[in-house]
């Protein structure tokens, strides 16, 4: 890294040093010929500027792709779900015609400044048009969008197609300056309605009791934790203002918009024990971000993803305690028909509960399950 | 008419003599001015001071990302409050510097500064009218402009500080006082600044639209027009029909906000209460706001690109290559940019299907954009190129054209977007492409016609150090943020020090934040000389390019009117530079063929014919108007 500052600080210094240098010798050459007509442009000035053109070009390319190398060590290592490798290759390749493109439209451009400069007594060519050469250049170009057009569609109709039937459904949901998750829970693989005028401390989200498959429902808040190879269906809400989820790693990017529930569907298929072992980082873990500006927390809304296998994942998931478990006075919500339902997932004995679920008004049942996780 | 009280005179005396009318008062001559010389030179010196705050801002909050432990006590005297206990910038604080650079540059520089300067100056001037369509609407649109600043301006002292949630104010959180202190009073200042400046961009656009359709000289046709009045025109077509969108989306906000209205409002649960909003969407509000905001891209470039393409062909010595093909792109451009706006809400939750559909057509606006790289490289081919400093700067637009437009066909892709929407790939992107490339026109323009302006001459040797100093520093800024973008580095974070994975790259942000102050310093080059040379610059001779179009052929101070007697009329088009077999490199646009035997093509003596008919023809010169 400090070689890339380094390099990049020399040729900046070079190039200022050499225009410096040149500079002293145009203002010779100003102070001698200041009456002539400068629209011609004195021949000392178009050679500097020509050569500094070709300059830039040959000390810029070699700098672009010195920086390069040393910079892709620090890219997002290769996804962790198929459709972000699938998405890394075609962004790879865009990248390769492009670079291409870049180089010689740069090259001809810099090359012909220097070149076809000002030379006295000479005439420029008379050239307005070529209808078959403007042709030539329309076409390709659209044969190349067309093709990119086309493998690019086809990955993003890949991605955004319906979740599988076995998906994970997890609701995450943002807020000022947080995300919670929400599972389905153990007995039944629905999550519960919700309603945003039933938020309040506890019920951060908005868990609607009378309808009984949100009884089992569990919330989360200080990671997410899903299995690997199954794919998981983000239903994605935000309570306040915009948000988005950005899982870099998975190559997961989606806006979380209040009043409209919002999706993504994803398979991880690392867990991180292997991008421990694979990158050769052993405190790495997945993370989650936000990337719709939401206000002044909006660079720390950070929570961790723990990928791992179906085992880990159930074993974890028969240790969380249903949200209405740990908060049973919320059994007074339940309608009557369905309360004998419920109170299977109220503790026997009161003591049994978390002494902090109802002790913890400002951030409801967020810290709370986070807090009894510990 | 609003030329009405100067020219009450007889219509005869006007062809002899302007100066007899110019017993206006300092204030209608210099502030209430109706002449578009004068407004045009308001706009560029507005334009250069709202540069010169949005280029500031801009380095505060390089510092803080590329300096995070820095303490910016120092601040404290300029900033107060806005430097926390600890030495830092605030949080909320940066987000509004972030906001408001972006609106500045967008809006007050490269929209207001960019076109005001040149569409006012140079369509009357180029197309060989006397003055605007409407000198009273002109002068009312500056003014508008001014008001507009003045409000946006004040926000930047108010004490909840100015609008902070990003230039495109995205509600719910621009809605909200409770979700950030900048959508209190910052917000209402900026949604009423920015009403104003629709005014006042659509008194000027209605205006331009006018005076190329109506007041084009005798001989002027459509196919003889120079690229930059093509581009002017497009331009103020493109606003006219984009600046209403987004004051309606406005309007629509400043309902949400103030009358309890639920357009974009909707299961809000906030401050320790739900809202009782229900059925809006904030998505609506992007759709409206894009709707806008990518023709605005385009209001911002074309301009850049129309002053690029008449200095190109001028310092190559050669016509420019393509004329038909580049004003078929520029129309391709402009009706395309109003169909692809929702490639910036790809991963909004929009339905999937119209992702698609706007892929495509996202993926086809840069063929038209490709011809036009195409056409500037090839006229430079076989030319005999000067390096004015303007052209030095058309070159560099060029550059970062290609350069920013290329990333663009990545963005583009819906499926690669996923991952590098709302990073810093897209701030390099719309930097290159927009935001230097723009500035580059500006800047050109500014050199190119400074003679014009003010009848001398910038500095080269200056203009030429200002270039090389700038351009190495732009692409210094630039080129490495690509890598924090494909690093993941999501954009308007106040720091990457809470992720882990966004903990890499510290040096290139330092980098990139020194990078930034250098070019930055390096403007004030760019300020001493144009600053000297209105007061001490070399007395310019009439037509220092060697250039073919009608405002060389005006005197050196251009008064009321332009041309004193008669508008010369027009036989050619602006581009026959080194035509074979003519005396010189260049025939204005004014020289008919009949003098020029020598360099006719064979299909232009038959034009020979027709001169007399153009002489004749009836034209609209305001001072021989009945008013
Ligand atoms: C080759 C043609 C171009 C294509 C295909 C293209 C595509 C895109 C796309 C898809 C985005 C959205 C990226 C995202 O937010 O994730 C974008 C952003 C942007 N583009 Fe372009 N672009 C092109 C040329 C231009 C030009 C010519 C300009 C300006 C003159 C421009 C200015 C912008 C701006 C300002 C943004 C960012 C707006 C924001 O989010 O704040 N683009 N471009
Ligand atoms: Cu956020
Ligand atoms: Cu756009």
């Amino acid at each position: 890294m400090v070689y890339i500052v380094g390099l990049l600080s020399l040729v900046f210094l070079v190039l200022a040093i050499l225009v410096l240098t040149r500079l002293t010798s145009v203002l010779k050459g100003v102070n001698t010929d200041a009456t002539t007509e400068e629209s011609i442009g004195s021949s000392v000035n178009n050679r500097i500027n020509g050569f500094l053109f070709l300059a830039f070009f040959v000390v810029g390319l070699i700098a672009a792709g010195w920086s390069f190398i040393h910079a892709s060590q620090f890219f997002l290592p290769e996804a962790s779900s198929p459709h972000g490798r699938h998405t890394d290759s075609l962004f790879w390749l865009t990248m390769t015609i492009i670079t291409i493109a870049f180089v010689v439209t740069n090259a001809l451009l810099f090359y012909f400044a220097f070149k076809y400069q000002y030379r006295k007594n000479h005439r420029a060519t008379y050239y307005p048009e070529n209808h078959k050469l403007e042709l030539i250049w329309t076409v390709i170009p659209a044969i190349v969008m067309a093709l990119l057009v086309f493998t690019g569609w086809r990955a993003w109709r890949d991605i955004t197609k319906e979740a599988p039937e076995n998906a994970l459904a997890i609701e995450i949901v943002g807020k000022q300056f947080n995300w919670e998750m929400r599972y389905p829970g153990v007995d039944n693989d629905k999550l519960g309605n919700y309603n945003y005028k039933l938020i309040d401390a506890a019920n951060s989200l908005g868990i609607d009791l009378e309808d009984e498959t949100s009884f089992d429902d569990v919330t989360v808040s200080s990671e997410m934790h899903i299995p690997v190879n199954r794919p998981v269906l983000l239903k994605i809400r935000a309570k306040d203002v915009l948000h988005s989820v950005f899982i870099p790693h998975m190559r997961v990017k989606m806006d979380a918009v209040p009043g409209m529930p919002t999706r993504f569907w994803f398979i991880a298929d690392k867990t991180t024990e292997q991008m421990r072992n694979e990158t050769g980082n052993q405190n790495f873990k997945y993370e989650i971000a936000c990337t719709e500006v939401c206000g002044q927390g909006h660079f720390s809304m950070r929570t961790t993803l723990v990928v791992e296998d179906e085992d880990a994942y159930n074993k974890w998931m028969a240790e969380q305690k249903p949200w209405l478990t740990k908060n049973p006075d919320y059994l007074a919500r339940v309608p009557e028909k369905l309360k004998a339902k419920a109170a299977k997932y109220i503790p026997a004995t009161p003591a049994e509960t978390p002494a902090d679920s109802t002790a913890a008004p400002a951030e409801g049942a967020g810290a709370t399950t986070s807090a009894s996780l510990r | 008419m609003a030329t009405v009280e100067t020219n009450a005179a007889s219509s005869a005396v006007h062809v002899e003599e302007h100066d007899h009318h110019e017993e206006l008062s300092f204030l209608r001559k210099y502030v209430f001015s109706e002449d578009h010389k004068t407004i045009a030179k308001q706009y560029m010196f507005s334009g250069i001071f709202w540069a010169i705050i949005g280029a500031s801002l801009s380095v505060l909050f390089r510092l803080q990302l590329g300096f995070p432990n820095m303490t910016l006590e120092w601040l404290r005297p300029i900033l107060g409050g806005w430097i926390d206990e600890s030495g830092k910038l605030d949080k909320e604080f940066y987000l509004a510097m972030v906001t408001m650079h972006g609106t500045i540059m967008v809006f007050f520089v490269l929209t207001a500064g960019l076109s005001g300067t040149f569409s006012n100056f140079l369509i009357p001037l180029q197309v060989g009218a006397r003055d605007m369509a409407s000198g009273f609407l002109n002068m009312l649109s500056y003014w508008f402009f001014f008001i507009s600043s003045v409000l946006m301006f004040s926000s930047l002292f108010i004490e909840t500080g100015p609008a902070s949630g990003g230039w495109v104010i995205y509600p719910p959180l621009s809605a909200l006082p409770q979700a950030m202190s900048g959508s209190g009073l910052g917000m209402t200042l900026w949604l009423m600044s920015m009403a104003i400046f629709i005014v006042s961009q659509l008194l000027g656009g209605i205006n331009y639209i006018t005076t190329v359709i109506n007041l084009r000289t005798r001989g002027m046709s459509f196919s003889k027009m120079p690229l930059t009045i093509w581009a002017f025109l497009l331009t103020a077509i493109l606003g006219l029909i984009s600046f209403p969108v987004l004051l309606s989306a406005a309007l629509l906000l400043i309902f949400d906000r103030s009358m309890g209205t639920s357009f974009y409002l909707s299961e809000i649960y906030i401050g320790g209460e739900a809202l009782p909003n229900i059925g809006g969407s904030p998505i609506l509000f992007q759709h409206l706001f894009w709707f806008l905001g990518h023709p605005e891209v385009y209001i911002v470039l074309l301009p850049a690109l129309g002053i690029t393409s008449e200095i190109i062909a001028t310092n190559s010595r050669k016509p420019i290559f393509g004329y038909r093909a580049m004003i078929a792109s520029m129309i391709g451009i402009a009706f395309l940019a109003f169909i692809v706006w929702a490639h910036h809400m790809f991963v909004t939750g929009m339905n999937p299907f119209l992702g698609s559909i706007f892929m495509f057509l996202t993926l086809i606006i840069a063929v038209p954009s490709a011809v036009k790289a195409f056409n500037y490289i090839t006229t430079l081919w076989r030319g005999n190129i000067v390096f004015t400093p303007a052209m030095l700067f058309s070159i560099g637009l060029v550059s970062f054209f290609i350069s920013g437009g290329l990333t663009g066909i990545i963005l583009g892709n819906s499926a690669l977007d996923i991952q590098l929407h709302d990073t810093y790939f897209v701030v390099a992107h719309f930097h290159l492409v927009m935001g230097a490339a723009s500035a580059f026109g500006f800047l050109a323009g500014v050199y190119h016609w400074f003679p014009k302006f003010f009848g001398r001459m910038m500095n080269s040797t200056l203009g030429h150090i200002h270039f090389w100093l700038t351009f190495v520093g732009i692409y210094l800024v630039f080129f490495p943020m690509h890598y924090i973008g494909i690093a993941g580095f999501p954009r308007r974070y106040y720091s990457f020090t809470t992720y882990e994975a966004f903990r890499t790259f510290g040096d290139l942000n330092m980098f990139v934040s020194i990078a930034a102050i250098f070019t930055f310093t390096a403007q004030f080059i760019f300020l001493f000389n144009f600053f000297y040379s209105i007061f001490k610059g070399r007395k310019a001779s009439l037509n220092p390019w060697r250039s073919n179009t009608l405002e060389w052929t005006t005197p050196l101070h251009p008064g009321h009117g332009n041309w004193p007697g008669e508008i010369p009329p027009v036989y050619r088009w602006a581009y026959d530079y080194s035509k074979p077999g003519a005396t010189d490199d260049f025939i204005p646009q004014n020289v008919p063929y009949s003098q020029t035997p020598e360099s006719n093509l064979p299909h232009e003596n038959a034009l020979i014919a027709i001169e007399k008919e153009i002489e004749a023809q009836n034209y609209n010169d305001q001072f021989k108007q009945p008013h």
